[in-house]
């Protein structure tokens, strides 16, 4: 390793060092400015009225009472916004407030901008609606039933939003290889992100006719595209600033309605305009975990040795695309990385319901497709009486392959990340071993560092760096990657400080401003360590041959031999000779004139060239393993947590106490999506939420968080900056099939779906005493028509990559 | 955000000017103690008093007197941390202090009084809710419209009684105070509560809630568990309050099981009772009782979890405070867990004389 991906790890001052992060002081004082702090004067305030029917055309909507109700400046309708946006260009299926059509309760309807929020809020009432009801889709099997009336007019057919069929290799013909088959219908239910920090935003427009928008997005990059497209401004006439996000994990990828909204009020009112959010509302913006419905048909040898895969997902997509045609994508794409799987098929299809639309959590898609492989590996060793860790273990992808569907895997960790779990929690003595009641179970999984490909086609950089140093001996680094509490900020400080030998404090990090930061994509996908990183690294080593120039010639020392450390300069064989580094700056500025550089980052072209194929590649995969422990009261079925050893695949850790933060996130996050947390809607009552509150939705505390036993395993993969991989998504995957296996294990019964309630585990444990089958979950996969597949020949197979004709099999 | 609707503040200098306050305000004022119950539903405007009177300065209200063997009488605006800690409390009563130290987060307990608590208004998942929530669906018969979305061909609102110290009171057989303008009275706490979820309480609007009469502890010996789905911020979805009194021969010869979170008044389950008086505690009387408990729960589905499950874990839950109080192991003893599991936190009370 070392060169343009840094020094050699023995050498590292800050990298791998648990310095602390370079926001933490602010936030722990309170000094950090979340949007909702943010006032201004003679600032308006914004409330939003939203639809109160799950599906409906509006007939009447009479604003005029509600605009001349004392302190209403203005009220903003469907019709002032015309252009549709969407977070992704295929599906541009959104309007900021309603045009002619509501789909889903709280639907934004109409917006008024008033004095203060209460009166915003009375003037809500004052709003004249009247809807036609249209019959309202409540399911994945209601969507499938119900072709019309249609929830959008695009899409492939009735209310299916999307379809997409890839078979790598003849799947029949790996099937007929197998020793035995197994088919396993599973569901992953729906939650939600449940950020602490409410969504709110400001806007101000300027008498030069630029606007701000300070928000709280994880993506201003994209926020900016999508605001000058639907307020018909220039993209140079617009500015997003990502405030400090008080958590997102995905929830604030999108470009919202109320985002929009304000932008627009500002510009018409010429006031500063604000909006916050409530908790209610935030559960009608949800962009959730997709309910996924699967089937997983794998063929297998009497070793484990999975000959062919066929793996089916619906998704409920709610009431817009957003993500979702790339959520589809993730419900089958990344399921190759792990294990090796000689033929693969995939189908998915998004359907439309009348609920909130789904999008990226955490995972993305993946969490759901992870769950229903891991489970059925477990079943798999089961059935033929293999340890469940050695039947994994024996069959993971090698590092520096290729996966059947053209994903280029460099560094693979996984074997060591299931040693050290199987270690760690004695799985040997225990698994199956422990008496009825207690359980632990194993599950693994693989994730990616970033997509290879941005949301919109461009051959431009994902990731820009700017650096600046200055007289005082500061740097100053400027990016347009966004802190949502991983630490990117945080990240962008350590690595120019390794590289210039100066301390993470010395600099300042300017973020997440689209006119003074160089464009970062965004926080998602786990790109942002990775290509910021890396953009970073390349910044920083220009200003260092800079400074190494002038010093270089000042001292007499061989630019090779000039060291950066401590704050200094100096000749790596004679320390004494050397300045400081504020010093080396002052001599560089007066050789080269004003110093900055420049760095970028842009992954490489993805080894798959057929159509679909921009979806899973990265520059590289993370990995891990985890053991969860489980007690489970076969009286109540309640299921408890105590444990979990989690081992997780960092390339090289930039942080340990930040990547063990992100991996206890993960593990939380995962616990939650196990055992409780489920987006619920009453569909014979109008399609309402059934508790979009805090309180109701249902989400762990720490009271019933698990103590968490974490490993970095670190394999520097050379795609990352220093090695780097990513630790903010992966480790969430193993965490809720681990829990599944382990209630197996403990009172013999297999739940097949998240969440894992109570009521679910009891009646499974009934179904067992009674000699029935002791399951519980989904059995039937419903029929959807869909097209021929996008055939593509394996690596193995001699493919290049490309699509091709299907050769007809024979019989 | 959620704003509160503008309201006048009165605070009293004493309980006979907070009365006074009252009868000269009349039906569009409330009282407010810790105001954890209140001012949320105030904000989703469930409630939208124009005056509230303030008690919580209100020191008479903050007052622990008497002895344990004559029975203690507790000031309704002591808070539930209060309640929960308190040295002289805590030993002679700990099944109060316990149910106390049950009820939502710390935050919370520092503020909300236990006679707040008493009177927790009734909760339903078709209730609270905001008010555009509530607006979508033509409101409910508790609040502005004129179904009950939890059973609509019912006449009768079923929102539920979710206080964990109402079922432990009724029990134990405490009593409350009740001032108002037209005198005072002293109320067993049975009688506070009514089987509907509007009108859930025997209590005038204007009456004010000054004290808690605990029994003399002459003997009897109680516990309560609480299930819930988390083990903080969650109201109870069942509560078994149990109190007993043995024989020295273990003899069951006075009963009481109370269950709380199921329906919209703490359910006494008489033939439970019944089950075990005159009999000692078993696994066959406790499987008894636990079985009458069964039928007479009848859970909806306007709380957290499956309401089927509910149900049976009455059963459950009964057994398990008959099995702790009688001395006997419970079920599953290998679990380590089992006695710290969130969900199924219990607080035993310890014997007494």
């Amino acid at each position: 390793m070392g060169g343009a991906n840094g020094a050699e790890q023995k050498d590292l001052r800050v990298i791998g060092k648990p310095h602390r992060k370079v926001d933490a002081a602010s936030k722990v004082t309170g000094q950090t400015k979340y949007a909702d702090d943010l006032v201004f004067p003679r600032m308006l305030y914004t409330k939003i009225l939203r639809s109160t029917v799950p599906h409906g055309r509006i007939l009447k909507l009479d604003a005029s009472k509600a605009e001349s109700y004392p302190g209403v400046k203005l009220v903003l309708l469907g019709k002032d916004l015309p252009i549709p946006y969407g977070a992704l260009p295929v599906s541009e299926d959104e309007h900021p407030l309603a045009i002619g059509k509501v789909r889903m309760m709280g639907d934004p309807v109409a917006a008024v901008a008033a004095v203060d929020e209460d009166v915003a809020t009375e003037a809500l009432d004052l709003i004249d609606v009247e809807y036609e009801l249209l019959p309202a889709i409540s399911s994945i099997q209601a969507a499938l039933d119900t072709p019309e009336p249609r929830i959008h007019e695009y899409g492939e057919f009735g209310n299916i939003h999307r379809r997409q069929v890839y078979e790598f290799g003849d799947v029949e013909a790996g099937f007929a290889e197998a020793d035995f088959i197994r088919e396993d219908i599973t569901f992953y239910e729906g939650s939600t992100h449940l950020a602490l920090e409410q969504h709110a935003s400001v806007a101000q427009f300027g008498h030069d006719g630029k606007l701000t928008l300070w928000t709280c997005t994880q993506d201003p990059h994209y926020l900016h595209r999508s605001l000058a497209k639907v307020l018909g401004l220039p993209q140079n006439r617009v500015r997003v600033i990502a405030t400090t996000n008080g958590g997102g994990f995905g929830g604030k990828c999108d470009p919202f309605a109320h985002e929009i909204i304000v932008s627009k009020l500002a510009m018409m009112t010429g006031r500063p305009v604000k909006i916050c959010l409530t908790r209610e509302e935030i559960f009608y913006c949800h962009r959730g975990r997709h309910p996924v419905l699967m089937s997983t048909k794998t063929g297998f040898k009497k070793d484990g040795a999975i000959t062919a895969m066929h793996h089916r997902t619906i998704l409920d997509g709610g009431a817009y695309g957003g993500h979702g045609v790339a959520s589809t994508f993730y419900t089958g794409v990344l399921q190759p990385t792990t294990y090796q799987i000689k033929r693969y098929k995939f189908e998915a299809v998004r359907v439309f319901t009348n609920k909130a639309p789904c999008g990226p959590k955490r995972g993305h898609g993946t969490p759901q497709p992870r769950f229903a492989q891991e489970i059925q590996m477990d079943k798999i060793a089961e059935q033929l009486g293999l340890d469940p860790a050695e039947m994994r273990r024996k069959h993971l992808v090698p590092p520096n392959s290729l996966t059947v569907n053209w994903l280029r895997i460099g560094t693979m960790g996984l074997g060591k990340c299931i040693d050290k779990v199987v270690e760690g929690s004695n799985w040997r003595e225990r698994f199956r071993k422990l008496p009825y009641g207690k359980g632990i179970g194993l599950a693994c999984s693989g994730y990616m560092t970033g997509a290879g490909t941005p949301i919109y086609w461009n051959g431009m950089p994902h990731s820009g760096v700017q650096l600046k140093l200055d007289r005082s001996g500061g740097v100053t680094v400027f990016c347009g990657s966004t802190d949502i509490g991983q630490g990117s900020d945080s990240i962008l400080a350590y690595i120019v400080a390794e590289v210039l030998g100066i301390d993470p404090f010395d600099i300042r990090v300017v973020t997440a401003d689209t006119d003074l930061t160089p464009v970062d994509l965004g926080s998602y996908s786990s790109r942002v360590t990775l290509m910021t990183g890396n953009a970073a690294i390349q910044a920083a080593e220009r200003a260092k041959q800079m400074l190494i120039q002038a010093v270089s010639a000042k001292l007499g020392v061989p630019a090779d031999r000039l060291l950066f450390a401590d704050r200094r300069v100096s000749d790596r064989e004679n320390p004494e000779k050397g300045m400081t580094f504020v010093e080396a700056v002052w001599l560089a500025e007066t050789q080269f004139g004003t110093l900055g550089t420049v760095g970028s980052y842009k992954p490489a072209a993805a080894p798959g060239k057929f159509k679909g194929a921009g979806v899973g590649p990265s520059p590289a995969y993370s990995y891990s393993a985890a053991v969860a422990e489980v007690e489970v009261n076969p009286e109540t079925g309640i299921v408890v947590v105590p444990r979990v050893w989690i081992a997780h695949d960092i390339g090289q850790c930039i942080n340990p106490v930040l990547a063990i933060g992100q991996i206890e996130g993960s593990v939380y996050m995962g616990l939650g999506e196990a055992l409780m947390e489920e987006m619920t809607y009453r569909g014979n009552r109008k399609m309402v939420h059934k508790f979009p509150s805090f309180l109701e939705y249902k989400s762990p505390t720490t009271m019933e968080m698990c103590d968490v036993i974490s490993y970095l395993i670190e394999d520097r993969d050379s795609n990352g900056p220093f090695g780097a991989k990513e630790a903010g998504q992966g480790p969430q995957l193993p965490v809720p099939p681990a829990i599944a296996n382990a209630i197996y294990d403990a009172v013999g019964v297999r739940i097949d779906e998240v969440p894992i309630t109570p009521d679910k585990v009891l009646k499974a444990i009934r179904a067992k005493a009674k000699g029935q089958e002791g399951r519980y979950g989904p059995t039937v996969f419903p029929h959807c028509d869909m097209p021929a597949s996008i055939f593509v020949p394996t690596p193995e197979e001699g493919g290049d990559g490309k699509a091709v004709e299907r050769q007809p099999v024979l019989a | 955000m959620l704003r509160l609707p503008k309201f006048r503040f009165l605070q009293p200098k004493s309980l006979v000017e907070a009365v006074r306050m009252m009868s000269d305000e009349g039906p569009d004022a409330l009282f407010v103690a810790g105001g954890t119950d209140l001012y949320p539903n105030m904000k989703r405007r469930q409630q939208v008093p124009k005056v509230v009177i303030g008690l919580a300065q209100l020191k008479q209200l903050r007052t622990i007197k008497g002895k344990p063997a004559q029975g203690m009488v507790l000031g309704a605006g002591l808070t539930l941390t209060e309640v929960a800690e308190d040295r002289r409390i805590q030993p002679a009563y700990p099944v109060v202090s316990n149910a106390a130290e049950l009820i939502s987060t710390p935050l919370l307990r520092n503020m909300g009084s236990i006679g707040g608590n008493l009177l927790l208004d009734t909760r339903c998942n078709y209730y609270d809710q905001n008010y555009e929530w509530r607006k979508g669906i033509n409101f409910c018969m508790k609040k502005d419209g004129k179904i009950c979305w939890v059973a609509p061909s019912s006449p009768r609102c079923w929102a539920v009684q979710s206080s964990d110290s109402a079922p432990v009171m009724v029990a134990i057989g405490a009593q409350v105070k009740l001032i108002s303008g037209s005198g005072e009275r002293l109320l067993p706490m049975a009688e506070l509560y009514n089987d509907d979820g509007i009108h859930h309480l025997n209590k005038r609007p204007d009456e004010l809630l000054t004290e808690i009469h605990l029994p003399p502890t002459n003997g009897w010996r109680a516990t309560y568990w609480k299930l819930r789905r988390r083990g903080s911020f969650d109201f109870p979805v069942l509560g078994v309050a149990t109190c007993l009194r043995l024989t020295g021969d273990g003899t069951v010869e006075h009963a009481k099981i109370v269950l709380g979170g199921i329906g919209s008044y703490p359910i006494e389950v008489t033939l439970s009772e019944k089950a075990i008086i005159g009999k000692k505690l078993t696994e066959e009387t406790i499987h008894d009782a636990a079985e009458a408990a069964y039928s007479p729960v009848k859970p909806l589905d306007n709380t957290d979890f499956a309401m089927s499950w509910r149900k049976h874990m009455a059963r459950y839950y009964v057994a398990c405070t008959l099995r702790e109080l009688g001395g006997l192991p419970q079920s599953l003893p290998h679990l380590e867990t089992e006695r710290s599991v969130p969900a199924l936190r219990v607080f035993s009370s310890g014997p007494f004389s």
